[in-house]
This record gives structure tokens, sequence and C-alpha cells, in this order.
């Protein structure tokens, strides 16, 4: 196991930007019988506020176990988490959940909506458990700011999936988290709908400053980000900013082959191409 | 999160499910159903024979020959006219008030066009003072019907009934056969209320003089040279002497039947009191054997609950996985399902008041003479033990669903 790129350590202090993700020396192992699982083996990260970054990496290669303990959906073995400055190693089942509430929102790549729910209440449940008063007005907000102010009433049935993903969205930055966090978003979507749901992060990022943090496969999809981390075998193997973000919308998908060429020359290690769709 | 949600959320998922939700509340609603019905019916009982004995008076003590509890004596000796007057003398039982003697002697009775069995009382003429009876029409037997031997009869209204069709005919003077013997009407009784009691229907009575019973219809010589009395009613002077009467009894009786020993007496001595008494154990057996059945199905029933809440909340898993990724906690998940189970068995409970409610209904339709109705503390009781089956077994399916940890719960399939 080698890494080609290292990620220089600390930003320079004189830096405006906090970081909003700090992860140190972060472990993940799943026990499965006598057999020790490493999924995530050490990593340090550190995202900065406002930043739009795009997680890569082959199959199992532990992006999701790392999205999940982003999300404080899941603890890691060893390591800490700094949230906006607050260990979140160390919180309460209870104050967890205030923080999955009110920092962040996820958004998955099955969507993950209630059945028989109306749109409207799918968005207005983060604020349900949060307390908060006039949630149809903010669910109303949402909605309309990915583009389904007509859809409010719809069940998921009577939605696309393109339609049920901004749903999704919807509901995962209705409660103005610190940072959206999506897990293969455009996984389950053609690549008309992927690239609105890319028009809204972009959109999400560049005028309300939202971090947006996401796992995806594609590389031209990658390529609407400002930054690449690559994950394999639970580690980081390369952490670069894209030079060129492509706005979503606004270019045609190239061929496949051709993408490959152009986007990460320098990030592959040589391996099989085929590990990294 | 407020409770109002939890209820709307709980609503949503019972909603969905109605059919099920039914099925699985159909414990609760027998049990709860039960238990309503059952207790008016008991009520209903209850106040119908506490009506019935109400005309008896309170100071009324029957002796009746039995057999003796202890089997070293097996053989009965009657008791006896001779026996009878002996007790009405206030030197032999000062606390013995008034007292009538009966005869019954089974008889075949043929009126105009019917003909019905029964057994005819014969009674000495202290009878309808001694027990606070009147006659509605006539006169009942008097002192010269018995002296006479005369056969005379007093009928009661469901004999009138049975034998001129309508109770309210007059048959004054007229005739009737008792057993190939000619009487004649006398007299009718004012009828009696319960109608078809524990005490059979008072109002199928024949009363005739008891020298007539004892002579003409029976040969009923005793040993001691009298004849034989089946029962004596009996009026203690007051209330507050019944217990003395009853010994001053046993003293003469015991003496006169030579029982030495405990267990022997071949008679027994009631009292109005000790019977009410032992209807009320029968109703006290018959309402544990129903708490008993009713706390059953609702154990059963509350089983079914928490047996669909662990489906459901196995079947929501996600669910709640994702509910808890956009910020529920645990006691909000934990509120969620227990309201959910409350809602079902309260639901159950609600259900259970109507089906009660309608038991009762109908039971007051089948036996008219009950009187029945659902009492408001049998509704509280209800919803309140519904209720607590619903938290009481709700609480381990939703402290099931609040210990999920999300990850764990997003990935369930
Ligand atoms: N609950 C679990 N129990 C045991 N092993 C697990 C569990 N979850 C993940 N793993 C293992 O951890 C490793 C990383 O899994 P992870 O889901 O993070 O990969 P991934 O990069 O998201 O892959 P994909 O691109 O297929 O979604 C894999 O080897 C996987 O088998
Ligand atoms: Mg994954």
């Amino acid at each position: 196991m080698f890494k080609l790129f290292k990620r220089e350590a600390a930003p320079p202090p004189s830096s405006e930007p906090k970081a909003v993700i700090d992860v140190r020396e972060i472990a993940k192992m799943y026990k499965m019988g006598d057999v020790e699982v490493h999924a995530l083996r050490g990593v340090n990260l550190k995202i900065m506020e406002g930043e739009f970054v795009s997680i890569m990496g082959p199959s199992g290669s532990g992006k999701s176990t790392l999205m999940n303990i982003l999300g404080a959906l899941d603890q890691p073995t060893s390591g800490d988490y700094f949230l906006d400055g607050v260990n979140v190693s160390r919180l309460s089942e209870s104050e967890l959940a205030r923080v999955r509430n009110k920092k962040i929102g996820f958004v998955f790549q099955s969507f993950n909506l209630l059945k028989r729910t109306s749109a409207l209440r799918q968005v207005e449940l983060p604020l349900m458990y949060a307390g908060v008063s006039g949630r149809q007005k903010k669910a109303k907000a949402a909605l309309e700011s990915v583009g389904l102010g007509e859809r409010l009433n719809h069940l998921p049935s009577e939605l696309s999936g393109g339609q049920q993903q901004r749903v999704a969205i919807a509901r995962s930055l209705v409660n103005e988290p610190a940072m959206i966090l999506a897990d293969e978003p455009t996984g389950n979507l053609d690549s008309r709908s992927g690239t609105e749901v890319m028009q809204i992060f972009q959109r999400l990022n560049r005028e309300q400053k939202i971090t947006v943090v996401f796992v995806t496969h594609d590389p031209w999809i990658a390529r609407h980000t400002n930054r690449v981390i690559m994950l394999r075998d639970g580690s980081i193997i390369a952490d670069q900013q894209v030079k060129n973000p492509l706005v979503a919308g606004a270019s045609e998908r190239p061929s496949l082959a051709d993408e490959m060429e152009e986007i990460l020359q320098d990030a592959y290690y040589g391996g099989q191409q085929e590990e990294y769709n | 999160m407020n409770i109002g949600e939890s209820v709307r959320i709980a609503l949503d998922g019972l909603l969905t499910n109605r059919l099920r939700a039914l099925l699985t509340t159909l414990g609760i609603i027998i049990g709860v159903g039960a238990v309503i019905g059952l207790v008016s019916l008991g009520r209903g009982v209850e106040n119908f024979i506490a009506a019935e004995f109400q005309g008896l008076g309170s100071n009324l003590l029957f002796v009746f020959s039995s057999a003796p509890a202890n089997g070293t004596r097996t053989t009965i000796q009657p008791l006896s006219t001779i026996e009878a007057e002996a007790l009405d003398n206030p030197s032999v039982a000062p606390s013995v008030g008034q007292l009538s003697q009966e005869f019954v002697v089974p008889a075949l009775v043929v009126g105009e066009a019917v003909s019905i069995q029964l057994g005819v009382s014969g009674v000495t003429p202290n009878w309808d003072d001694v027990r606070s009876w009147t006659t509605d029409k006539g006169a009942f037997i008097s002192a010269e019907d018995v002296d006479s031997t005369a056969r005379v009869a007093v009928l009661g209204t469901t004999v009138v009934e049975a034998i001129y069709g309508d109770k309210t005919f007059d048959p004054v003077g007229r005739t009737i056969r008792i057993n190939e013997r000619v009487f004649t009407v006398i007299g009718v009784m004012a009828e009696q209320g319960g109608g078809i009691g524990v005490l059979g229907d008072q109002n199928e009575i024949i009363f005739i003089p008891i020298s007539t019973a004892q002579t003409r219809m029976d040969r009923a010589r005793t040993r001691d040279g009298g004849y034989r009395v089946d029962i004596l009613n009996i009026q203690a002077v007051s209330e507050d002497r019944m217990d003395q009467a009853v010994r001053e009894i046993e003293a003469y009786l015991d003496q006169a039947h030579a029982i030495t020993f405990q267990g022997e007496q071949d008679y027994s001595i009631i009292s109005q009191a000790e019977l009410l008494n032992s209807l009320g154990s029968i109703t006290g057996v018959l309402t544990v054997f129903l708490s008993l059945i009713a706390g059953v199905s609702l154990l059963v029933g509350g089983i079914g609950i928490m047996n669909i809440m662990l489906v459901s909340v196995t079947e929501r898993t996600r669910e709640i996985g994702l509910r808890k990724a956009v910020g529920a906690r645990g006691s909000d998940i934990m509120l969620q399902f227990l309201i959910e189970s409350v809602i079902l068995s309260a639901l159950g409970g609600a259900l259970g008041v109507a089906l009660g409610w309608l038991l009762t209904w109908i039971g007051g339709q089948l036996v008219p003479d009950l009187t029945l109705s659902v009492t408001g503390d049998a509704v509280v009781l209800a919803t309140v033990v519904s209720t607590f089956i619903g938290v009481f077994f709700g609480l381990y399916p939703a402290s099931r669903a609040a210990k999920m940890r999300p990850i764990d719960a997003l990935r369930f399939e």
C-alpha cells in the first residue's frame, strides 16, 4: 500500500476560512467473526467552510464508511472527528441526534423518503425534530429552491427518481446545516437527472456558501467539484484541487474514454481503470 | 417534538394498515366487551335478586328437614305439628314471634279445560301474615277452613292464567279439581314480583288449608302423634333476636330429635340474610371467574399488540434510521411507537365498550325482567386498563426501536 499524494498538513495560520470537518487518524474496523475488516485505516482530512468536495475510489474502499462517520450516523473505532470545532466522537446519543439535525444534511443514494408521505411533510421532518415553528413555510421554500414548488403534495410514488432525490436534497438543506453530505446522490439517476442534482448542489454552494461533500463513481460528475479526494483500501491516496470545475448543464458530457484521460491523469496510480467506476 | 406530531405519525401508520390494526385489537375488543357486558349482567342479576328478596321481610327464618351433614346418622325424623305448636309457645321459644306451618303435596290440578302439575301448599291461616303476602281477590285460608278441613283453594296469578287463560280473571266461586277432589276457589293472591327468579315463579302456587292437605290428600302422621310438616315459616319477634330465635329452635329440635352430636341435625334453619349471602357468594365466585376470563383475554390482547408492534418496528427499521438521521432522538422514536400502541389498545378499548354495550342491550332484549345498563365506572375502568395495556406491551417494542443505531437501521433490508 503506497500513497501517491499526501495533502499538506495544516493550512497556513493566516487563512480565513475555518475547518467544518477536521478528521484526525480516524480508523474503522468491523469484526466479522474472526475476520477483522479495516474499512478505514487512519484517515486525516480537513474540509473548509464553503468547499465543494467529491470523494472517489473503488468499491469497498471505505467511502460510505467515511461519509457515515462524517454524518454522525456511525462512530469511528479510533481517532477524533471535529465538526465545527466540536469533538463529535465524544458526544452522547441525544447530542449526536442534535448534531445530525442542526449541522448536517445527509442525502442518500436510495433517497430514503418515507412512503405515503407528501413531499412537503418529508421536508418538514427535520424541522419537526428541531422543534421550530413555521415549518410549512420553510419546507415550502426549500422545495421551491430545488424546483419542486409545484409538487408539494406529491407522494414519492408520484415523483420521478430525480424529483425524489431533489425532495431529499430539500430535506437535507431545510434546517440550514453547515454542510450537506451525499453518498452517491446521482448513483440511481439517469444523466439528465444527475445533471439537475449537480446544478442544485453547485448553486447551493455558490450562493449560500454551503459546504458540500459527496461520493461519486462518475469522473464527469467529480469534475463539477472544486476538490477530489481519492480513497483506496481505507486510506486517502490522492487529494487535489480541480483546475477548471465544470458548470453543471453548461457543457456536453464527453465520451467516457476522453473523460478518464482528462480528469484524473495524475491521480491514477496505475491499477485497473475499471476499479474507479 | 410534540405529542400532537407523534399522534399524527402513529395515526398515519395505523391508517395505512387498517385491517391489521383492527385484527390486532380484536383481543382487547373482546376482553373489554366481555368485561363490560358481564359486569352489567352481574349487576342486573344482583339488583333483580335483591328486589325479589325485599318482599320477604328481614326477620324471617325457614326451618325444614334435611339430610344430616354427618354420615353417622342416616334417618331423618320429619318435622311435626306437635313440634311446630311447641315452638309457637312463648315459654319454649320466646324469640319466635309468628309461626306458620306449610305442608306441600304434589298434585294434578284440573281446571275447566287444562290440567297442570304442581306442588299444592297446605298452610295455616297466618301464612300470609308471616310472609307479608296479600290477596288480590276474595280471602285467604281462614281458621274455620282449617278446623273444618274445608275443600277451598287460593290461587296464584300464574295458576289463574294457566287455567282461565287470563291472569286478571276472577275465579272466586269457581271449582277446580285437585288430585280428583273438588275444591272451591275462595281467593287470588296479589302478584309477587320477580316472576322467574331464583325462588322459582312465586305466583305458580295454590294454597289449601293445612288440615285438608295432611288428612285428605295424604296420610301424613308422625310418630309423636301429630302430622308431618315440610316448612316452618317463622318470624322472629325482632330483627336483633334472630340469632336468639335460631338457638331456641335448635335447642328444642335437638332434644325432640334426640340429637347429641354436632352435624347430626336432620333439619336446617335458614334466614333470609343467609340466603342472600349464599347467593352473594355465588355471584362472587362468578365475578372472580369472569374477571379471570377477562384478564386472560386482555393478556392475550396485550400480547397481540406487542407482537404487531414488534412487526411494525421491524418493518419500519429504515424509517426509524431515516428519522434518526434527520435528528430524531431515541426518546422521539420511543414516544412515537408508544403512542401508536396506546392508540391501538385504546381503540380496542373503545370498540370493546361498544361491543359490551351491544351485548348488554341484547341481554336486556332477551331477558326483559333484568334492567341492564352499562355503568360509567365500567367504561372508565376499560379505558384505563386498555391504555395501561398499550403502554405496558408497547414498552418493549418501542424501546427496541429507540435503541437502534441509525446506521444499522438505514442499512436494514
Ligand atoms: N456493517 C459492516 N460490517 C462489516 N463490514 C463492513 C460493513 N460496512 C462496510 N464493511 C466493509 O467495509 C469496507 C468498506 O465499505 P464501504 O461501504 O465504506 O465501501 P464503499 O467505498 O462505500 O463501496 P461502494 O462504492 O461499493 O459503495 C468494505 O470492505 C465492506 O465490506
Ligand atoms: Mg458506498
